[in-house]
C-alpha cells in the first residue's frame, strides 16, 4: 500500500496572491504612449519626479523639441483643454468641444499651432506621429513660450522636466532653458536613468 | 502517439470517476499559475517605471539692456571646464584674462572615471573627505544624526567650504546634452559645493580653436 501523499492547502496562498495582483492592477498606472523614443543620459540622482502638475519638455535626437503638459491631479479642473483654447485665442484658432476633450487625453506634440487642428482629429496613430515637425521657438514666433506662459497662467506651479535625448544637441536644450528662463522658471528637472557610481580616493 | 492517446485515454477515464466521486473538486493549478505570473509582473513594472531626474536650479536672468558683470571668481579657486565636441574635456585653472597675458593652457581629458573626475576630486579632495566619512559614520551607526538632518549638515559643509574649488562649466558647439549632464552629474559625485553652468566668451573660444587646430597640425606633422 503506498501512504497517502501529503497535501498542503494552497487556498490561503492563492488567496493572497489574488489580493496583491488586485493591489498591483489598480495601483499600476500606465504611461501612454510617447510620440518618440527618448533616450535619457544617466546620473546618480535619486530623487523622483512629482506625477502631477508637470510640463514635459522632450528634446529628441533629431532636436525637435516636444511639448506635454498635464491636466493636474484633479481632472475635473480640465487644464489641458483651458490651455489649448487660450494659445487657441492667441493665434486666432477656435477648437470644437470635441477637440478639446480629444486633446486633453492626448500626449506630447511637437508642430506649429495651425497644424495642431489636424493632428487632433488624425485617428491613425501612425499618422499622427509622422506629423510632428517640430515646435516654433525662434524670436519671430516663440510657440513654445506661449505654451508655457499660458500653462503657469492657469496654474502657477506648474513644474518643468526637460527630458532630452543623450544625442540632442545642448544648443537647443540651452535654447529651451533660454526661454524657459524668460517665464521666470528657474529650476529644472533633468529627466536621466539612475545610475551608481563608486570612487575611491585610493588612486589620487 | 500511441502513448500519448492511451496516456490521455487514461487520464479522462480517472477524471471521469473521479468527478463522479466528488464532483465540484476543480483543478485549479493553471488559474494560480496565471495569477502568479501576473502578479510577478505587475509587482516588475510598477518597480522600475518611476523616473529618475537630476534638479537645477539656475540664476535669473537679468535684464537685457543692464551690464551684466562676470561673476567674481577666486583667481586661485577658479577651475574652468570646457566641453567641446566629440566628449572631450578641456579645462585649465584660473582665469583667462586677455589683459593679463599669458593665457593659461588648456588641458584635454575625457568623461572617464581617470579623466575629468580626477581632476575635480583631486581639487575638492577636502570637502569629499569631509562628506565621505560623515556618510560613512552614518552607515557604520557612529555617528547619530536624525535622518532629515543630513542634507541640512551636508549643505552647511559645502557653503563653508573655502578651499574647494569654484568649477565653471561652459560648452561649446556641437556639444551632446548627454555631455553636460554627465558633467553635472559629475559635479553631484564629487561633491563640489560651487559650480555654475555659463556661457563661454569669445577669449575660450578663440583658446579652444587655437588649441584644435594646433592639435590637428600636430597630428599632421607626425604623419
Amino acid at each position: 500500500m503506498h501512504a497517502k501523499p501529503p497535501k498542503i492547502d494552497m487556498t490561503p496562498m492563492v488567496d493572497l496572491f489574488f489580493l496583491l495582483l488586485i493591489f498591483f492592477i489598480l495601483t499600476a498606472t500606465f504611461r501612454p504612449q510617447e510620440a518618440v523614443m527618448v533616450d535619457t543620459p544617466s546620473s546618480i540622482s535619486n530623487t523622483t519626479t512629482p506625477e502631477k502638475h508637470i510640463i514635459t519638455l522632450m528634446i529628441s535626437k533629431d532636436n525637435l523639441v516636444f511639448f506635454n503638459v498635464d491636466n493636474g491631479v484633479d481632472t475635473s479642473e480640465h487644464l489641458r483643454g483651458k490651455i489649448l483654447q487660450a494659445v487657441g485665442q492667441q493665434y486666432q484658432i477656435k477648437f470644437t468641444p470635441a477637440e478639446i476633450k480629444r486633446f486633453e487625453t492626448m500626449n506630447s506634440f511637437s508642430m506649429p499651432m495651425d497644424k495642431l487642428k489636424d493632428w487632433i482629429n488624425e485617428s491613425d496613430s501612425k499618422v499622427r506621429d509622422a506629423m510632428h515637425s517640430g515646435m516654433p521657438l525662434d524670436s519671430i514666433d516663440n510657440q513654445l513660450l506661449m505654451w508655457i506662459r499660458y500653462s503657469r497662467q492657469y496654474y502657477p506651479e506648474f513644474e518643468v522636466a526637460i527630458k532630452g535625448d543623450r544625442d540632442a544637441d545642448f544648443k537647443k536644450v540651452k535654447r529651451v532653458i533660454d526661454i524657459l528662463q524668460d517665464n521666470n522658471v528657474n529650476k529644472f528637472n533633468l529627466t536621466t536613468n539612475l545610475e551608481s557610481v563608486d570612487i575611491s580616493l585610493d588612486n589620487l | 502517439m500511441a502513448e500519448i492517446i492511451a496516456n490521455e485515454g487514461g487520464g479522462k477515464q480517472k477524471g471521469k470517476k473521479r468527478s463522479k466521486r466528488h464532483s465540484t473538486h476543480i483543478d485549479m493549478t493553471p488559474m494560480v499559475d496565471l495569477a502568479c505570473l501576473l502578479l510577478t509582473f505587475f509587482m516588475l513594472t510598477t518597480a522600475f517605471s518611476k523616473a529618475k531626474v537630476m534638479e537645477i536650479v539656475l540664476p535669473e536672468k537679468t535684464p537685457k539692456d543692464q551690464e551684466q558683470d562676470a561673476p567674481e571668481v577666486d583667481k586661485d579657486r577658479a577651475l574652468n571646464i570646457i566641453l567641446v565636441k566629440d566628449n572631450k574635456v578641456l579645462w585649465y585653472n584660473g582665469l583667462a584674462d586677455p589683459t593679463k597675458p599669458p593665457l593659461p593652457t588648456l588641458n584635454e581629458t575625457d568623461f572617464s572615471d581617470e579623466g575629468i573626475r580626477r581632476v575635480v576630486l583631486q581639487r575638492n579632495k577636502d570637502l569629499f573627505i569631509q562628506i565621505e566619512e560623515m556618510n560613512k559614520g552614518i552607515v557604520e551607526g557612529t555617528l547619530k544624526i536624525p535622518k532629515d538632518s543630513v542634507s541640512a549638515r551636508r549643505k552647511k559643509m559645502m557653503t563653508e567650504d573655502r578651499k574647494g574649488p569654484v568649477i565653471l562649466i561652459k560648452a561649446a558647439d556641437e556639444v551632446k546634452y548627454h555631455n553636460v549632464v554627465d558633467i553635472i552629474d559629475e559635479m553631484a559625485i564629487c561633491n563640489v559645493a560651487r559650480y555654475a553652468l555659463v556661457d563661454i566668451n569669445s577669449v575660450e573660444k578663440k583658446m579652444v580653436a587655437d588649441y584644435l587646430a594646433g592639435k590637428a597640425s600636430g597630428a599632421a606633422s607626425l604623419k
